[in-house]
């Protein structure tokens, strides 16, 4: 009675449609795939730089927002081009497994820490343990948690000052900086921040900056090329275009004059020309 | 509460202005969720079909299996269609990962044991003797089936708007395999959670009245097809 031998049809059907639709989706040209941070995306900079490099080029390139931790995981396994990221000593480990190639200087910025504007936990210390301390005892504190390249250095930061993360009243978001700001400032908690991200973002936050200006927290990012010969399927020759593009002297003027007007202060320093072609 | 008035009111201005992204957003969501449910009904109707109308062995233990997929979280899903599509990934060859059809692919993944649930219980709830009855007034196979699909319209149009409803909300699963691309794979929903991260209230707020809207259109139009004519 039920005609058993159409069900089969049916769904080879549906896959076949499926797989038409699929095809129907790559369009003409090459394409590569970013794996960047969620800072570098937030603040709106690769919105204005990846168009125009896929004008000039006519490469289509897909960019991913993770943290750094999870771009280079993707580089690692192979699963992306290139990437654009801000944990120096995470990308080394990368580069020294042959993973990464090519690593350019391309900008900074710094990180700073904000906080309630009254300041509760006086962090507004002298020197920055003294700031993280005060933070950790009298303080609450929204971490990244994500692994990302903000992440990292906060671990790191607490480190320096010799504060055991576990002894902080401290929240992870798993989430962009975007996000984490948002819930820091609905928390009245500290956190830290990449100087962009908290540009693009201050006006809409009731949290002031309490302390920056340290060395130890200046903030680098490095573009890479995921190595062909280690990974196959790696479009490498549009990653090494796009590395190329970032650190070429007008991407640099951009990447310097980029909001600048609007807050009064560049959002990323470019760095390519300091590097002197190095870097990585 | 003023913020949130605010909000509302610039997301209204910001809709009757006819923002050009804020279209092209939503035409992108109706395309790929449209698809998505399309093909889960191509499959899941079938499927349905024959879970309601044929015994065999493995029938309770499949249906146990839809029911399981229904209440499947969509970032599972996309996870795991992640994990198959990516570069180097069982399926990284078809280069499908961050595309329109990789959103599809996972949407359909997602619907389809919705769309197969509800076939199976609107189809279990006719007659039992009802396709005996139409063979013998006549009527061929295609006939029947399209008599039975007839007598079986409200539940089948539930699960459209079942199907509908579920990918056209979903988050995880777009984010993980489309990658939220601007202008090629950002959808509604994946909109609002950047325009969120990125503290422009408004627009994302704008997102959300769009996506209620559409919604409400599409089931308006199943609705009034489910309830039209003679029962």
């Amino acid at each position: 009675m039920v005609p058993l031998r159409l069900f089969p049809a049916a769904l080879a059907a549906a896959c076949a449609v499926a797989v038409a639709a699929a095809c129907g989706g790559s369009g003409g040209g090459g394409t590569m795939i970013l794996a960047t941070t969620t800072s570098t995306y937030d603040s709106g900079l690769l919105d204005e730089l990846v168009p125009r490099f896929e004008r000039e080029t006519g490469v289509d390139v897909k960019v991913i927002a993770v943290g750094t931790g999870a771009a280079l995981r993707m580089a690692g396994e192979g699963n992306v081009d290139a990437v654009l990221v801000h944990a120096p000593e995470a990308e080394a480990e990368y580069v020294a497994r042959g993973d990464l190639v090519s690593g350019r200087l391309v900008m900074t910025n710094d990180f700073v820490i904000a906080g309630p504007p009254d300041d509760p936990a006086a962090a507004v210390a002298p020197d920055l343990p003294a700031a993280l301390a005060a933070i950790a005892s009298h303080g609450r504190f929204v971490s990244r948690g994500d692994g990302s390249g903000t992440h990292t250095r906060e671990l790191a930061l607490w480190a320096l000052a010799g504060v055991d993360p576990r002894d902080v009243i401290r929240e992870e978001t798993g989430q962009g900086m975007g996000a984490t700001l948002i819930v820091a400032s609905q928390r009245r908690a500290y956190t830290l921040t990449d100087r962009a991200t908290w540009l693009a973002l201050h006006k809409v936050l009731d949290l002031a900056v309490l302390f920056e200006g340290d060395a130890r927290l200046r903030n680098v990012y490095h573009v890479y090329v995921v190595s062909p010969a280690r990974h196959e399927g790696v479009a490498a020759d549009h990653a090494e275009a796009f590395a190329a593009f970032l650190v070429a002297p007008r991407t640099q003027a951009l990447i310097g004059q980029f909001r600048a007007d609007e807050f009064g202060q560049s959002l990323f320093t470019p760095a390519a020309a300091s590097a002197a072609g190095g870097g990585g | 509460m003023s913020a949130l008035w605010d909000g509302l009111r610039e997301a209204v201005r910001l809709i009757a202005s006819g923002d050009g992204e804020l279209f092209a957003i939503a035409a992108r969501t109706l395309l790929v969720s449209g698809s998505a449910t399309a093909l889960a009904m191509l499959a899941g109707v079938p499927l349905g079909y024959l879970l309601g109308r044929a015994r065999f062995p493995a029938r309770t233990l499949i249906l146990a299996g839809v029911g399981t997929g229904m209440g499947m979280p969509p970032v599972v899903a996309g996870l795991v269609i992640w994990l198959l599509l990516v570069r180097n990934g069982p399926f990284g060859g078809f280069e499908l990962i961050y595309t329109k059809p990789a959103m599809i692919i996972a949407q359909f993944v997602i619907a389809t044991p919705l769309v197969t649930a509800f076939t199976a219980a609107s189809i279990q709830a006719l007659p039992a003797r009802l396709p005996d009855l139409l063979a013998v007034l006549g009527a061929g196979r295609l006939r029947t089936l399209w008599l039975l699909a007839r007598e079986a319209r409200l539940g089948l149009l539930a699960a459209v708007i079942a199907g509908f409803g579920a990918v056209v909300s979903e988050v995880g699963a777009s984010m993980a395999v489309g990658g939220n691309l601007a202008d090629d794979t950002r959808v509604l929903t994946t909109a609002i959670v950047t325009e969120t991260s990125r503290a422009n209230t408004e627009r994302a707020l704008a997102y959300g009245l769009v996506l209620l809207a559409m919604a409400f259109a599409v089931v308006a139009v199943l609705t009034l097809a489910q309830q039209r004519g003679p029962r």
